[in-house]
């Protein structure tokens, strides 16, 4: 039996649903992410957890026993809050010793676990410092110990880095990570950030409008993704129609230019028009993959280590990005230029078909 | 939140709503004793001296306004822009008015402009500026309060700037940028000027001026329905004045309706 | 927000000093001249008067006198008032803020009791003890009911006059705690709740003591805040009630045989007893401050 396991959860709010049938099982030590954009449900069902919500329906249950009707005081569960919520008249000690005093547990006992976590946390000299005297990233050290203090089962946390800057982010997630899996405590992270989730986790739970969208490990969410909106909320991605042309050999038809897919399309018959998608990365200028598609260079744009090609195809409005790694070396085609791009079958994901009324629409506008 | 601590709360907010009406409705009751029903309202606005004093007073209040906005925009605008070191002191300044209340403020502009060389306190004229100056001087604390919020949320530099490089001048930037700008903190300002002023009852009792708050007092020591209805008046003249702050000053950062001791 | 907005801290523009700083003080000065003029200077005569004596010497004698037991009782009565109704009101406005902001009453309470508020705290002076004569007096609304109960209330006593100074001292603690109460963050509860603690603990450990600088701050600004009033206790009591700016009024009417230096002590004495509870005031505001940011 799962650690952490949420069944049929469903969250209300009078008449708008912010949670719809929410199910996932978590192993003792596992780290999931829950990613989506704001309001799609991810903070609500941690706040389940947490106890400071109660689901309209489902139950929540640690180490095999049902806490959904439990006080969010008798829980025992752990959580970081997006603002920090540091107390700002105590100490970080006092902070950190919180959760252990109000457990009434000795003081000599309270000061060594306080020492602890500070070390843990690489703060050891800053005990005596209010959080008004700290930066963002020590409030944030200092929350996750006061957190961590009370040895919770299961540690939750709410966008705990959105408020950081860029470069102490990723120390501070490696961080997290580190503390977590020499803990072996079972997390929950609440995020919108992809990078983050993907490089965190074990598994990810993609989320849209209260509804999980997939559930799976970085590597299969990134590069499987199940839907067009995993696909498109997970990495940059070409996402585009196509009509299906012979679906067991996996031939296409995209922008009136033949592509081929590795495996046989199931979804749609021939004829049919069907989402696909492919990354940016497993595009490249030349004539070396077996798919190939003529265009116009429309802009370029330079991310650093990586340079961004947009490709306008020949014969329609439709635009494809290129990546490729930067490299002094690199020509880089001009605007307007005439290119070929190229991908092999394996980088042609077919999602789903594209949702009827749109077809429709397209029809009804023609 | 449990049933019985809700109950506790309302009960607390009964009391506090009881404590607030019913010396209102004492006035109100006592007022209606005199016989015809009204008729202390009636002669109370019938009395020609009503009407002076309160005129008078509002005279006053919209001459303490005017200079009170005269010197405190240009000075806190400035001191924004220019002087940032000297904001404690003038910050200082302005709240004096609160370690010195208008009691021991009107004994010391007695003793000053009484003789020596300014004697203002022996004319009427004189007095009259005594008293828009220490109203003014009231003032203070929350009109430099209400213009320096004001100008915290507008770019006073960037909007300055922009007005010089298309070429106006100092007055200019003044009156047609930064106070429209400050519409709604100087309304608000003003209102609650207007609030104190009229029916201030220290400072214009030893100016003896001719006042609305000294009128009610000795319309209080002389005659027995018609102060009840003058203080009724009074409160709905205080109740106008703070429903306009609140109308004028909706979405305003801070509606500043604190003022010193009376 | 554009990038070029956010380079610079919002609310706040750079400033620039130095540009033409040789005579920017100019535009300050007529501020700076006015109140020199009605605000510093008068204080300035008061100051220097007590420390003189009617020959116009420097002494200390016109403090010595405050000692003496009218004016000792003066000043005792006076902090006796501002002390009773600054607390009792300080207590009273923050029950009834944390009503109507978190106590679970109806929203449109809130906005009726602000404006109220309002209303009440500038609604102080003349008409107010006259309303309090008409409700507590020896004709008043009340007066059967009371005396019914058995309590006499002289309408001239000190009882009387804090009851009708309680009338804008709540309403005023209302107005400045109610921005504290708010900023208590729900974040805060939470984590206490998250780690163990009853509704109780988070109160004693967390609420309480954020509130407390504000709570006593404020509750100093109401004794400041009586202890300046004249015009009420003037007109509930026909001047009769001995207390420090009655003191005064009898100075500056020359009712008092009495060499002014004593009046000017008297004043001045009012003065350090304002500036130190002002003072202590915004010590305590800044301390709030600085744990909100």
């Amino acid at each position: 039996m799962a650690f952490l396991e949420l069944s049929g959860i469903q969250k209300r709010f009078g008449e708008t649903s912010a949670v719809i049938d929410f199910n996932l099982a978590a192993e003792r030590g596992e780290f999931v992410s829950f990613l989506g954009p704001s309001g799609c449900g991810k903070t609500t069902t941690l706040r389940m957890i947490a106890g400071f919500e109660q689901p309209t329906a489902g139950t929540v249950a640690v180490d095999g026993k049902d806490i959904t009707r439990r006080a969010p005081n008798q829980r025992n569960v752990g959580m970081v809050f997006q603002s920090y919520a540091l107390f700002p008249n105590m100490t970080v000690a006092g902070n950190v010793g919180f959760g252990l005093r109000v457990r009434k547990q000795p003081k000599d006992r309270v000061a060594k676990r306080v020492t602890e976590l500070l070390e843990l946390i690489h703060l050891p000299d800053k005990a005596d410092r209010y959080p008004y005297q700290l930066s963002g990233g020590q409030q944030q050290r200092v929350a996750l110990a006061r957190a961590l203090a009370i040895e919770p089962q299961v540690l939750l946390l709410d966008e705990p880095l959105s408020a950081l800057d860029a470069k102490i982010r990723v120390i501070l997630r490696n961080e997290i990570r580190a503390i977590q899996r020499s803990l072996g405590i079972t997390t929950v992270y609440v995020t919108h950030d992809q990078e983050e989730a993907l490089s965190l986790s074990d598994r990810i739970v993609v989320m849209s409008e209260g509804r999980i969208e997939q559930i799976g490990s970085p590597f299969e969410v990134y590069n499987f993704p199940a839907t067009s909106f995993v696909a498109s909320f997970v990495g940059t991605l070409n996402v585009m129609t196509a009509r299906v042309a012979g679906a067991a050999e996996g031939r296409l038809v995209m922008d009136g230019q033949p592509i081929r897919a590795a495996r046989p399309v199931t979804i749609a018959p021939d004829g049919a028009n069907v989402t696909i998608a492919f990354r940016p990365e497993m595009l490249s200028m030349g004539e070396a993959g077996a798919n190939r598609l003529r265009g116009t260079v429309q802009d370029v744009t330079f991310l650093g280590s990586i340079v961004r090609i947009r490709v306008h195809l020949a014969s329609g409005a439709t635009v494809v990005s290129v990546d490729t790694f930067n490299d002094p070396n690199l020509t880089v085609p001009e605007a307007g230029a005439e290119v070929t791009i190229s991908f092999p079958p394996e980088a042609v994901l077919v999602l789903e078909a594209p949702p009827a009324a749109t077809a429709e629409d397209l029809i009804a506008e023609a | 939140m449990n049933r019985l601590s809700r109950l506790a709360w309302w009960l607390v907010f009964i009391v506090g709503f009881l404590y607030f009406f019913l010396p209102l409705l004492g006035t109100f009751a006592f007022s209606m004793r005199s016989q015809p029903l009204f008729s202390a309202y009636a002669v109370v606005t019938d009395d020609p001296q009503f009407a002076e004093t309160l005129i008078y007073s509002f005279i006053v209040g919209v001459l303490t306004i005017i200079v009170s906005i005269a010197l405190i925009v240009p000075t806190a605008y400035w001191v924004r822009l220019r002087l940032p070191r000297l904001r404690p002191y003038i910050e200082f300044i302005t709240l004096l008015p609160f370690v010195i209340p208008p009691i021991i403020l009107v004994f010391g502009l007695l003793r000053t402009y009484s003789g020596g060389p300014l004697p203002l306190a022996g004319s009427d004229f004189g007095s009259n500026v005594l008293l828009v100056a220490a109203y003014t001087v009231l003032s203070f604390p929350y009109m430099y309060r209400a213009v320096d919020t004001g100008l915290r949320a507008i770019d006073v530099q960037s909007l300055t700037e922009a007005s010089q490089s298309l070429g106006a001048g100092w007055l200019r930037i003044l009156v047609q940028v930064i106070i429209p700008n400050l519409r709604v903190s100087l309304l608000s300002g003003a209102f609650l000027t207007l609030a104190i002023v009229v029916g201030e009852f220290t400072i214009a009792t030893f100016l003896a001026r001719p006042a609305f708050g000294p009128y009610i007092s000795l319309l209080g020591g002389n005659k027995a329905y018609e102060p009840a209805a003058v203080s009724l008046i009074s409160f709905g003249l205080t109740w106008i004045a703070m429903g306009l702050i609140s109308l004028f000053g909706r979405g305003a950062r801070t509606r500043v309706q604190v003022v010193g001791a009376r | 927000m554009t990038a070029a907005s956010s380079l610079t801290a919002p609310g706040a523009p750079a400033a620039r000093p130095g540009r033409r700083f040789g005579f920017a003080w100019i535009g300050v000065v007529p501020f700076v001249l006015f109140a020199a003029g009605f605000l510093v200077l008068p204080t300035a005569y008061l100051l220097t008067g007590s420390l003189q004596d009617t020959h116009g010497q420097v002494t200390l004698q016109n403090y010595a006198r405050l000692s003496e037991p009218n004016l000792a009782s003066a000043y005792a009565a006076s902090i006796e008032i501002s002390l009773v109704t600054a607390v009792g009101g300080g207590i009273f406005g923050f029950l009834l803020a944390y009503a109507v902001i978190a106590g679970g009453l109806p929203r449109f309470l809130r906005n009726a009791l602000m404006t109220f508020c309002g209303v009440a705290s500038n609604f102080a002076g003349v008409p107010l003890a006259l309303a309090f004569t008409f409700t507590l007096g020896a004709s008043g609304l009340l007066t059967p009911l009371i005396k019914s109960l058995g309590i006499t209330l002289n309408i001239y006593s000190k009882t009387a006059l804090e009851l009708a100074y309680m009338y804008f001292q709540f309403p005023l603690m209302v107005l400045i705690i109610a921005p504290a109460i708010d900023g208590l963050r729900r974040d805060w509860r939470e984590a206490a709740e998250n780690m163990g603690a009853t509704s109780f603990q988070y109160w004693r450990y967390v609420a309480f003591p954020i509130l407390l600088p504000s709570l006593l701050g404020t509750t100093i600004l109401l004794f400041g805040n009586a202890f300046g009033a004249q015009a009420t206790a003037y007109e509930l009591s026909g001047g009769t009630i001995n207390i420090v700016t009655i003191a005064i009024t009898r100075q500056i009417r020359g009712d008092v045989v009495n060499d002014p230096g004593v009046g000017y002590a008297l004043a001045m004495g009012m003065v350090v007893i304002m500036a130190v509870s002002i003072g202590a005031y915004s010590l305590l505001q800044r301390r709030a401050e600085r744990w909100r940011r």
